[in-house]
């Protein structure tokens, strides 16, 4: 691997001695701050900007790649598989070396901030996989989601469970069990629970019914609509191009099509392409 | 009366033996599981950083009873115990800051983090012998039993003692408050679920906001407190030799993987069990069994299984047949 010798695998497979799971995947160095600068001018709420970056010293898989979304606006990154859709969000959160370009929150440059100090500064995100804490319960893992909140968490906690009722019956059992939409929305629960100023989900529908993946979106929509912008990856483009106001179409790491949701829906190009005629 | 008997020198020989025991491996166990789930490697230098805090405390405990300062009937080692875990914290989060550190920061694989803490070992292992020396020490005083074995046959007229020493029901006792507040403290509190969040899935920890270096901290210490206090607790109930200690590592991984790496409830459970096969292969049941069978076929030998030298080998076999047919453990770990 890379040749680096303190990650070479070589008897690493005993479980007797060594255990694997949930080791962190993102590189150490991503995970050290550097300096915020403000930003002069005009620029979107969270916007991704031009930026060219890969997995540690490997390739790019961004190439000038810009996404951005503001305020009450839902924005989906649509594209075919290894179009970099999944990068891009993790670029934006600061999970990938970017090599140019920056990203901006709320007027501020936060290309060299680290994941967690994103989340201080009001990025909730959701990855893709692995995205809850199986062997907590419904409820710890809402706890943690706050973890970095110091006032009372109870008056969140109890919107989260009006927003997902199913969440409330199963507070108590380990998250592990649930079914996996409502582990989805356990995960999107969890990054509600910061009280995020802008939410970044990866896939959210991934593996769920048809009948799921509707109340989610009808979830996320009710999400957007308090005003948290929503940054999200879709693979169903055309039911995430309807509820978008903003969509990006990414191919091999770049901006292909970019416009409103109806608009792309309306694009022969992108129909023909992307969306099966 | 012959049943009462054999019941009696069962408890006194093999019961309370194993019970005690048991206590002392089960901390010792929480202690390499806690690091396995948290710091994901099993740490070799355990037996050797529960040597340390011993160490420390029977320092302090000595320089306690040459000021003469006492707690009457019960050892003086419990009042200097709490200095030990300061001195163990002390040198386990130096080790980290050190050595552990940096091979985080590489991203080491797990394996390499194993190899590390053999080294570590080593030198903890040296720092124990070049301070107190290689000998065996004594440091418990105090009130030797709280029942001994002839007040015992005064007080019942049975012809078997029964002897209950003070520091296997300060061991007993003392592993009961420390499991009970280690499980409050992991399900209970925010440090704690902290912990069991990032043992869980290290990366969505992040994202919550929970820092990993202040995780890694009090896990240390943690360990630190379970592994003097297991330490402690088996120097007074047998004595203090740092190469005892180190072959301990034996008795104690083999309780942690017995219950399943990892969880907590398994390494008492596993504990127990390698405890009361241990004691119960290596004691001679000529005498019970003398009890319990017709005179004439009263065994000849000691039906003594296994010679106590080899109670190792007890361990051995044990983890052996778990990781061929169980490898997971009784309770549901993470080993495979």
């Amino acid at each position: 691997m890379s040749g680096n010798p303190y990650q070479n695998d070589r008897g690493n497979k005993d479980a007797s001695i060594t255990s694997t799971s949930g080791r962190s995947t993102i590189e150490p160095g991503l995970k050290h701050s550097g300096e915020v600068k403000p930003v002069i001018g005009d620029s979107p709420f969270l916007v991704g900007d031009t930026m060219t970056g890969g997995y540690g010293k490997g390739p790019d898989i961004l190439h000038e790649c810009t996404i951005a979304v503001n305020p009450g606006e839902i924005a989906v990154i649509v594209g075919p598989n290894g179009a970099g859709k999944s990068t891009a969000m993790k670029a934006v959160f600061g999970m990938l070396n970017v090599r140019s370009g920056k990203v901006l929150l709320d007027g501020e440059d936060i290309t060299n901030l680290s994941p967690q100090d994103r989340v201080v500064k009001g990025m909730g995100f959701v990855p893709q996989t692995s995205n809850i804490f199986t062997s907590l319960t419904v409820e710890e893992n809402l706890e943690m989601g706050a973890f970095i909140r110091t006032d009372d968490i109870r008056n969140t906690m109890e919107q989260i469970y009006h927003l997902f009722p199913i969440l409330k019956d199963k507070r108590n059992q380990a998250a592990g069990e649930l079914s996996g939409g409502q582990r989805q929305q356990v995960a999107v629960g969890r990054a509600l629970m910061t009280q995020p100023k802008v939410l970044m989900l990866d896939e959210p529908t991934a593996g769920v019914s048809p009948i799921v993946m509707d109340e989610l979106f009808d979830r996320i929509i009710e999400v957007a609509r308090t005003g948290i912008p929503i940054l999200m990856v879709e693979q169903n483009a055309r039911q995430a191009l309807e509820i978008a106001d903003k969509g990006y179409v990414l191919v091999q790491g770049r901006n292909a099509y970019t416009g409103t949701g109806k608009e792309l829906l309306a694009d022969p190009e992108v129909r023909k392409s992307f969306l099966g005629g | 009366m012959d049943l009462l008997n054999a019941l009696v020198a069962l408890t006194n020989y093999v019961m309370i033996p194993a019970v005690a025991y048991g206590s002392q491996l089960a901390l010792g166990a929480l202690g390499v599981t806690m690091i396995y789930a948290v710091l994901r490697f099993s740490n070799f230098a355990h037996g050797d950083t529960m040597a340390f805090g011993t160490m420390v405390t029977i320092l302090v405990t000595w320089w306690m009873q040459s000021m003469g300062i006492n707690l009457g009937p019960l050892p003086t080692a419990l009042l200097a115990l709490p200095f030990g875990i300061l001195g163990c914290m002390a040198l386990l989060l130096f080790t980290d800051r050190v050595v552990y550190r940096f091979y985080r920061e590489q991203k080491a694989k797990p394996v390499i983090f194993v190899m590390v803490s053999l080294g570590v070992m080593f030198m903890m292992n040296g720092l124990v012998r070049f301070i107190i020396g290689p000998g065996d020490q004594r440091f418990s005083d105090g009130e030797r039993f709280i029942v001994s074995a002839r007040d015992f046959k005064a007080m019942t007229g049975l012809r078997e003692g029964l002897a209950f020493k003070t520091s296997q029901g300060i061991t007993i006792i003392t592993a009961v408050v420390v499991v009970a507040a280690l499980f409050w403290f992991l399900n209970r509190t925010r440090t704690g679920k902290s912990m069991r969040a990032y043992s869980d899935n290290e990366d969505l920890a992040l994202l919550s906001g929970i820092n990993p270096e202040r995780v890694v901290m009090y896990t240390w210490m943690i360990v630190a407190g379970l592994a003097t206090i297991a330490g402690v607790l088996y120097g007074l109930d047998k004595s203090f030799k740092p190469f005892t200690y180190f072959q301990l590592l034996l008795p104690i991984f083999a309780a942690a993987i017995v219950g399943g790496l990892g969880n907590p409830i398994g390494a008492i459970a596993g504990g127990f069990v390698i405890a009361f096969s241990e004691v119960s292969i290596t004691y001679a049941w000529k005498k019970i069994l003398r009890y319990l069978m017709p005179e004439n076929l009263e065994p000849d030998g000691l039906v003594q299984l296994l010679s106590t030298d080899y109670k190792f080998a007890v361990s051995f076999v044990i983890l052996l047949i778990v990781l061929l047919f169980k490898p997971t453990g009784l309770f549901k770990g993470k080993s495979v």
